[in-house]
């Protein structure tokens, strides 16, 4: 729902449903909301056949990547005498997100049996759910029911009397957005800088403590537990879009927006319709101007292309974008795109880890373009090199951060080059958009 | 190799086989193509970060760290197609976007590989336009400065501390470009191995500071040879600049020293240089010929019992010839303190300071605390560090024989000196403490009339009528291999100049 | 050509003058302390000491308020690690403080979701009224840091801040009055 506002009748509240709702964060509270059902009867079940109704839903990770979640578990191999581990990522860093931030405060038992009944079905015994460290709220109440799911013996030596051993633990982040990035996340809790390892191994084989390992997402592990309850036919069915893309997904909105919040709806929802109809619009007296529809790290469209998306992985690569994490950032009539994407470009540049040269280097130099430009010190030649400089950034470094600070900017530039323009030649700024 | 399966890669048109698992970096360098890269180094662990090795392999979307993929059956490499040649461009670009460029007044220059590789394939100028990252440089310990604005950040000294000296005293510290290499107050780069840093690293970041500001290297002329500073036998460079010596390098041998040479190794050779050099034989204070010195000598050596004190930093053909000369003797090793390198088998600063105490003891020398004890008619001295000679038995010797570099002060006046070359002047072998025998080459003559230390030994050995006309230590070599059973079999062909062990060594001692 | 800083160097705080030294040190994980147990207690949950190096860190943040080079020895004596290590582990993490910081620490969310609705606004608000004058710095009184920081992840609630560790959702410049005097 759209939290803080009030759930809107076309969003089909699965996962976010009792956001706002201050009982759900018991464990009693969750019970009586119909929680801790799927769990007993997983820890009952041949971890591989969980693993089949996952694939069979075709639920795919929430974090951005979109990979198939059944398969990511059909790689950790059971039985096979390692100790295997799962991760939660909870780093939500990706600007423009903020829906695992919710769940975590709301529904902490939902995020919980999730984990519980996953670390079952990669046959791990060890979860450790990776908290980004300014979430200070959502690690409060997520060590809070921890702690009463503990006491009550639903996760523990013997979770929920199954004899089964799940422990879950919540590792806290200390400011890196690249520990998003599910290496950097492994070596962040194995006490190392967060920096991306080279792949292959990769994290099914050799992850955490060079163990086989599976990362999921905190929307991704919450999903969970409702299809094991509803099927995989109620998820597949759930979505406008079955089968590539199916269920239900939370879409975080921000920017320069009537009523910004999380919104839950449908894969294959139209965008337009969910800009204007649930989100309420632009601001008053405004319009909206460009859509960032992923998280900052995918390409940026204009509310023209927007308003013909189909929601879903698909669908927003149609136009050359992404549906990324879920992160939707509307800039409106009224905002500068030089001046955004130079700010976003500096939170690339402070966020890269420093090992690939093309990351470390190139996102400083982008950033430090963009903010001449953005001062009326640019130059053509510098529109050329912006467009060079993200070639050389893109499909060559360990992790894709390097990708994502060029990505927003140079379709930016594609998109708004009138923008850039003005600014070069010290014109008055034009807001119309091009291309 | 037993067993290992060979897989067959095309890398620039040329097949080649190379072991399963080989990296294609490593399997570049078979087909005579050295693809460039900055954070590899073959004795570290693979980082992948500098992003200068990519390389097009043919089926693979993305071009690849040729560092970090290993090759597989059938590949196609190309290192030269456009898309990597625009790759690599891209990274010296953005490698040289904060650096100084300050090459006029930098060591590394001329032996740069920031250098090498941007004349390579790197752009003829610079597209930024902004202010320069700048931070000051750092005084690391040991032999070390850390000039920050050079460094590119390949990680090598990082990973070489921590993974090979088993010292993690760097790190890389902050992130985004504001990243460098950081130390921790109170534990600076004062580990024995530490220095190698210097040479792991490929730009002029790190420096040592011995070697600061002395000499371009382009000016050096570079010799083989081996340390002289401790039995471990570490292969090294010798770097000269009109004949003085600016510095000493490790010389790569998987069996020795692999890439690396100890800090006390490296930086102790001022002596070579030292001022006070004998120059010319010379008989009771008097300079003369070596011809009329080494009569002098030969006759004093058939005037009573002969008592012979060596030095374990003489070559196997000096020992040998004196061997010939004067029989056997004693000799004694200056100790030190062991300082292993944990992250390289069998490789350590060893206790005994001197190279070739197993050579001396293959040929019959033997060990001792007090080499001169007790008086003998005849004391032949042969070499420099034989410490703590009894003044009073030399003075009550009849005739005292001294070959060395440098008069010792209780060398009696009456003494007859015969000047010898040191290790960098002259060419021989020494024996490791594992029985490896290993060349070094000449690097500079001799002062004035001083001669390589086998060729003294040769003329004092026919002065004595015991032989001793060798022209070379080649042949000088030939002979004692022949004579010993120690060294039976090889010659300098054999030996090369990575080293053999001798067959009469005790492997495991 | 001019030597300058980095292209985001704004989001550290600034050296205290005088105030960046905490010697003699007193260590923070004695032997039966309770910092001591909560490590031990943590270190439980992991199969390296390692892994407990950003949960010791964050212990000693609590403590002292910042982690100074003698902390950081401290910390790798604990767990096995060398000074420098650990501080390769600090000065990644940008919310470990590498010196003092005032009483309040403030960080305004000033990424591009929270910039276009006036983010900047709100920093320029807070660098006023707290006296701290620049970005980094401590204001005089020792009582107030304020710093921009990169997304928060609360994108939706523009403009979100930290104090300390509360989180203040939907900060504008109207709102920062009341919030200084919260946090007095």
């Amino acid at each position: 729902m759209g939290y803080p506002h009030k759930s809107h009748p076309r969003e089909t509240p699965i996962l976010s449903k009792y956001f706002g709702d201050p009982e759900a964060r018991t464990l009693e509270g969750w019970k009586a909301r119909g929680g801790y059902k799927a769990l007993p009867q997983a820890l009952a079940t041949d971890p591989v056949a969980i693993q089949n109704v996952v694939k069979e839903s075709g639920l795919r990770g929430r974090g951005g990547a979109g990979f198939p979640t059944g398969l990511k578990w059909s790689f950790m191999k059971i039985g096979d005498g390692k100790p295997h581990y799962l991760c939660c990522n909870a780093d939500e860093s990706e600007p423009g997100t903020f829906k695992d931030r919710e769940i975590m405060r709301w529904t902490p038992h939902a995020l919980i049996e999730g984990c519980a009944v996953a670390a079952h079905a990669i046959g791990a015994e060890t979860c450790y759910i990776y908290i980004r460290g300014e979430f200070t709220e959502p690690i409060a109440v997520m060590e809070a029911a921890l702690d009463e799911a503990r006491k009550a013996g639903v996760i523990g030596p013997n979770a929920c009397g199954s004899g089964k051993t799940v422990n879950i633990w919540v590792h806290r982040g200390a400011g890196a957005y690249i520990c998003g990035e599910e290496t950097a996340l492994m070596n962040s809790i194995e006490g190392r800088r967060g920096n991306p390892r080279i792949k292959p191994p990769f994290p099914a084989v050799a992850g955490l403590f060079g163990m086989p390992t599976t990362i999921n997402n905190v929307e991704t592990l919450t999903a969970v537990p409702h299809i094991l309850n509803n099927g995989a036919e109620w998820y597949k069915a759930m979505s406008l879009s079955s089968p590539k893309s199916t269920g239900s997904k939370l879409f975080s909105v921000c920017g320069n927006v009537a009523r910004p919040g999380n919104y839950e709806v449908p894969l294959g929802f139209p965008f337009k319709e969910f800009l204007y109809d649930l989100c309420g619009g632009p601001l008053p007296g405004r319009k909206f101007k460009a859509i960032i529809p992923g998280g900052s790290s995918v390409p940026v469209i204009t509310i023209e292309e927007a308003e013909q998306v189909k929601m879903d992985y698909e669908g927003f690569m149609e136009f050359g974008t992404m549906m990324g994490s879920g992160g939707v950032i509307i800039f409106d009539d009224a905002q500068s795109m030089p001046k955004q994407l130079a700010r976003l470009a500096r939170f690339y540049a402070h966020e890269s880890c420093a090992q690939c040269t093309q990351c470390r280097e190139g996102t400083a130099w982008m950033t430090k373009i963009l903010e001449r430009i953005v001062a009326g010190q640019g130059t053509f030649e510098d529109l050329d090199t912006i467009f060079e400089l993200t070639e050389n950034m893109t499909g060559k470094t360990i992790c894709v951060l390097s990708d994502s600070c060029g990505a927003p900017v140079t379709s930016g530039i594609t998109r708004f080059r009138g923008e850039f323009e003005s600014l070069i030649t010290g014109k008055r700024s034009s807001t119309v958009a091009v291309g | 190799m037993p067993d290992q399966k060979l897989v067959n890669v095309t890398i620039e048109g040329r097949p080649v086989s190379v072991p399963e698992g080989t990296t294609i970096l490593e399997a570049a360098k078979t087909a005579g193509v050295l693809i460039p890269h900055y954070c590899y180094h073959p004795g570290l662990k693979i980082a992948g970060v500098c992003r200068m090795c990519l390389v097009e392999v043919e089926k693979m979307p993305k071009l690849a760290p040729s560092c970090a993929t290993t090759v597989a059956e059938g590949q196609v490499v190309n290192v030269y197609s456009q898309k990597a040649l625009d790759a690599r461009k891209g990274v010296l670009e953005l490698l040289l976007i904060n650096h100084p460029l300050d090459c006029p007044i930098c060591d590394q220059a001329g032996e740069c590989e920031l250098q090498d590789y941007t004349f390579q394939e790197g752009r003829a100028d610079s597209r930024y336009r902004e202010p320069k990252r700048f931070n000051p440089a750092e005084d690391f310990g040991g032999d070390v400065l850390y000039v920050t604005n050079r460094c590119i950040l390949c990680t090598r000294c990082v990973r070489y501390m921590g993974d090979v000296a088993g010292d993690r005293a760097l790190c890389v510290e902050e992130r985004g470009d504001r990243a460098k290499i950081g130390i921790a107050p109170d534990h600076d780069l004062s580990h024995a191995w530490a220095a190698n840093v210097v040479d792991l690293c490929p730009v002029g970041a790190l420096v040592s500071k011995d070697f600061l500001n002395k000499a371009r290297a382009w000016e050096l002329d570079r010799t083989a040879s081996v340390c002289p500073n401790c039995s471990q036998g570490c292969n090294i460079t010798l770097e000269t600049r009109d004949g003085a010596l600016m510095r000493m390098k490790p010389r790569s041998n998987s069996e020795v020293n692999h890439f690396y040479l100890c800090d006390e190794g490296r930086l102790n050779y001022q002596w070579v240089d030292r001022g006070d050099r004998l120059e010319a034989p010379m008989v009771a204070g008097q300079a003369v010929s070596w011809e009329a010195a080494l009569t002098a000598a030969g006759a004093a050596l058939t005037t009573g019992a002969r008592h012979v004190v060596a030095s374990p930093s003489l070559s196997n053909e000096a020992l040998w010839l004196l061997k010939q000369a004067a029989g056997v003797g004693t000799f004694r090793v200056a100790q030190g303190t062991e300082a292993p390198l944990p992250g390289v088998t069998d490789l350590a600063r060893r206790a005994d300071r001197a190279p070739n105490a197993t050579g001396a003891e293959l040929l019959g020398f033997t060990r001792a605390a007090n080499p001169l004890s007790g008086a003998g008619d005849v004391v032949v001295i042969a070499g420099d560090d034989c410490a703590g000679l009894d003044t009073a038995a030399l003075a009550s010797a009849k005739h005292v024989i001294f070959l060395g570099t440098a008069a010792p002060a209780a060398l009696p006046v009456g003494a007859i000196v015969l000047p010898i070359a040191n290790f960098a002047e002259e060419e021989g072998t020494f024996t490791n403490l594992r029985g490896r025998v290993q060349r070094y080459l000449q690097a500079r003559p001799a002062p004035g009339f001083a001669r390589a230390g086998w060729l003294a030994m040769a003329g004092l050995a026919s002065a004595a009528g015991k032989g001793g006309a060798y022209t070379s230590a080649a042949a000088v070599f030939a002979a004692m291999a022949k004579a010993e059973s120690a060294f039976a079999g090889m010659s300098y062909d054999t030996v090369g100049l990575k080293g053999q062990t001798a067959p009469g060594a005790r492997v495991n001692a | 050509m001019s030597h300058g800083p980095s292209a985001s160097g704004g989001a550290v705080a600034k050296p205290i003058p005088g105030h960046h030294h905490d010697e003699p040190y007193v260590p923070v994980f004695t032997a039966g302390s309770a910092p001591r147990a909560k490590l031990d207690d943590i270190l439980s949950r992991y199969p390296t000491r390692q892994a407990g190096l950003l949960p010791a860190l964050w212990i000693v943040q609590d403590e002292r308020g910042w982690i100074s080079e003698s902390a950081m020895k401290e910390v790798g004596d604990v767990l096995g690690l060398t000074a420098a290590y650990v501080k390769g582990v600090v000065t990644f993490y940008t919310m470990y403080h590498q010196h003092p910081v005032g009483k309040y620490f403030i960080q305004v969310c000033t990424t591009s979701c929270c910039n276009c609705m006036g983010a900047e606004d709100v920093v320029k608000a807070f660098l006023e009224q707290t006296g701290c004058g620049e970005l980094g710095l401590t204001s005089a009184d020792g009582k107030y840091t304020v710093i921009e920081v990169e997304c928060l992840g609360a994108c939706g609630f523009a403009t979100p801040i930290m104090v300390n560790d509360d989180f203040v959702d939907s900060v504008s410049v109207e709102k920062v009055p009341e919030i200084l005097r919260k946090y007095a």
